[in-house]
């Protein structure tokens, strides 16, 4: 009864300064809103209508129904017609364009042969995500007839499965309520006891009667409110404005959450316990944030990382927490098949708050 | 238990930080009901043996003893029984007085309806309930040194400790504290307070002065006037800086303090016929002065009990 009347005690403290923090307070809603619209709207891997230039020697009827077929797919904006390959390339050097298009005089005559490759793609590859795109072009088929021969048979064929749209918000915005997570729960629990220090309070509690877990525990809870209230500003806007679909059970976006913020504010305590201005415990918490933001597999896909990239971030909660939500907004699927990434939080949480409570201690020396 | 004589026992208590040795061997017996004062400039190691006695700090060496807990063992034990006011305002500043009060009635775990009734009585007692929605943080230096004390005797803790208290607070708030002090020393508190104004040791049932980590004497305030080792000559001069400067060149005088047109001389106890010494000195010099035996006050006490260990180090060092 005690115990719970001391936890009480630091709660509704923590709630009363924490309402009257407004910096924090903007924080809360500021962070969620910007990140989302930063990443939402800016950051699109899924390129289209990329500057392109062609040359068509052939100019027959062929080669301009391809020339619209391309056209047709939004990947490319036919910006020049060159006059000839030289142009092509200087426009390619210049800048002008990203995407060169040269169709051979003898076009008709290679597709019907189809001993050689009837046209050719020129890629400025600097950027990889470009050469990606381009390479979707190589698919578009082309024959004399379409109806009667069928297209270009590739021995591997894709199905998109999850998000047919192929729309990068769909993939980014369940991966945002990680990134964000992260963010904002271990900057304010560690900011949280550095600043009491700091300010001499801690100084006044460690002579009350409170136990370190009684005080942990106290400051952790409101903050599972606030990193709960994040995680319904993000999903909320991610579905309205971004339309990302939400398969799964919501009670299984809960469990993961929960226990995934659970695990920050915890770690946040641990960063708290070492550092011993606000200032260090920023930098510690930007330490954790920009591997995590990097390797979580939030910006590159997991599976392309070299080995001791993938072995740093599968001690990163937020790799963990990544696959469990995605897995479960994207896919629909259930929270228990991937029980091992629920497990590996639940190590986490409980190590980083074992040691924060070891490495707290109620005197000054 | 409550009824032991003494409310505080220390044996050889030390600090040690990294090479610098804080509080140094210090024995220490402060009766129960008593106020007991720390006398001692800045640094001297006041707020460091304090916070060994409330558990906060572990000792290098020696052993404590609260209301009987062990202050290293049973440290969490003597939190429910002893009140801490911080030399800094440690209190929170973004939360009303009424909600400080609040947070500690419950941290404490008072029962219910007395934490109501407490938070409303300490209001009151400390002058404090029109102030009752207002920051902390917004709150004078007198203000908030009457919070803290209400914060630190809101669970009615046997003892109390009081680090400089009066640090920020004018001459009338001063005095207004003391004589709450007292009030509470009459209900059966213990308490000890840190201080470097010799007016506030002087108040003290009994006091100890530390230098340097050292305890260099304790007693009652009137038995420390008489048991140091040095007499007190006042000198009342017309030229006081000429007085000064005649009496610096005899060897026999340990300290001679001004305080405005008068000089407090203090020699050694053994000089003999020292009123005799001083007015011939003066005469040589044609300083015209009244010269008078006196006695030692507490700010005596401490020059010369500083002074003499001092010269004992100095000595030992030679």
């Amino acid at each position: 009864m005690k115990v719970l009347l001391r936890i009480f005690a630091v709660m509704r403290k923590e709630f009363l300064q924490l309402g009257r923090d407004r910096l924090t307070f903007g924080m809360i809603v500021g962070i969620p809103l910007i990140q989302l619209l930063m990443f939402g709207y800016a950051i699109n891997t899924d390129v289209r209508n990329l500057g392109t230039a062609f040359v068509d020697e052939a100019d027959t009827h062929l080669s301009r129904e391809f020339m619209a077929d391309l056209r047709a797919t939004q990947v490319i904006d036919l910006k020049h017609r060159a006059a000839n390959l030289q142009e092509l390339e200087s426009l390619l050097d210049a800048g002008e364009v990203s995407i060169g298009i040269y169709l051979p005089p003898d076009f008709d005559r290679r597709v019907l042969a189809g001993d050689r490759p009837p046209a050719q793609l020129l890629v400025d590859g600097t950027d990889p995500i470009i050469l990606g795109v381009a390479q979707q072009l190589t698919a578009t088929p082309v024959s004399f007839d379409s109806q009667l021969r069928s297209p270009v048979s590739a021995a591997v064929e894709v199905r998109n499965y999850y998000n047919p749209e192929r729309r990068s918000a769909v993939n980014i915005v369940p991966g945002l309520v990680g990134v964000i997570l992260t963010m904002t729960m271990v900057l304010f629990t560690a900011v949280a006891i550095v600043r009491e220090r700091e300010r001499g309070n801690l100084e006044f509690l460690i002579n009350t009667p409170v136990k370190t877990p009684e005080l942990m525990l106290g400051k952790i809870f409101p903050y599972i409110l606030i990193g709960l209230l994040q995680l319904v500003i993000i999903l909320a806007l991610g579905r309205y404005f971004f339309e990302v679909p939400i398969r799964g059970e919501y009670l299984h976006i809960l469990m993961a959450s929960l226990l995934f913020i659970a695990t920050n504010l915890a770690l946040g305590l641990l960063l708290s316990t070492m550092a011993t201005t606000q200032f260090q415990s920023m930098q510690m918490t930007f330490f954790i944030l920009l591997p995590s933001i990097l390797l979580s597999g939030f910006m590159f896909p997991f599976d392309g990382m070299p080995p001791l990239a993938q072995g740093i971030a599968e001690i990163l909660p937020l790799t963990h927490f990544n696959r469990l939500i995605r897995g479960i907004i994207l896919r629909g699927a259930d929270i228990m098949s991937m029980w091992d990434e629920l497990l590996a939080l639940a190590v986490f949480m409980l190590v980083a708050l074992t040691l924060a409570i070891a490495r707290f201690s109620k005197r000054l020396d | 238990m409550s009824e032991s004589k003494f409310a505080i026992q220390a044996e050889g208590l030390t600090k040690k930080f990294g090479s610098l040795i804080a509080v140094n061997e210090v024995d220490l017996q402060v009766p129960t009901g008593q106020i007991y004062g720390f006398l001692g400039p800045n640094g001297c190691g006041k707020s460091t043996t304090i916070r060994m006695l409330c558990g906060l700090l572990t000792p290098s060496a020696g052993s404590a003893t609260v209301l009987g807990l062990d202050t290293r063992k049973d440290a969490e034990a003597l939190k429910q029984k002893i009140g801490y006011m911080t030399q800094k305002f440690s209190l929170f500043e973004d939360l009303t007085v009424r909600e400080n009060l609040d947070f500690v009635s419950t941290i404490y775990t008072l029962k219910k309806d007395d934490r109501k009734a407490r938070v409303k009585e300490l209001l009151e007692e400390f002058n404090l309930s029109d102030r009752s929605k207002q920051y902390a943080g917004t709150l004078s230096g007198g203000q908030k040194q009457r919070l803290a004390l209400a914060a630190a005797t809101l669970h009615r803790p046997k003892i109390l400790f009081l680090d400089e208290p009066t640090s920020a607070v004018d001459p009338q708030n001063r005095r207004d504290f003391w004589e709450t002090l007292f009030e509470l020393a009459e209900q059966g508190s213990t308490i000890l307070v840190s201080t470097h104004y010799m007016d506030e040791a002087a108040r003290c049932h009994n006091l100890a002065i530390l230098d340097q980590g050292v305890k260099v004497a304790d007693g009652t305030p009137r038995s420390l006037g008489e048991s140091i080792d040095s007499q007190v000559i006042e000198v009342t001069a017309e030229d006081p800086n000429e007085a000064r400067a005649s009496l610096s060149r005899e060897s026999k005088i340990t300290s001679i303090t001004q305080l405005g047109v008068r000089l407090r001389v203090l020699l050694p106890k053994e000089v003999d016929g020292a009123v005799e010494l001083i007015r011939g000195n003066l005469k040589q010099a044609n300083v015209g002065a009244d010269v008078e035996a006196v006695f030692p006050d507490l700010e005596d006490v401490f020059v010369s009990v500083t002074e003499l260990r001092r010269e004992a180090l100095e000595r030992a060092a030679a």
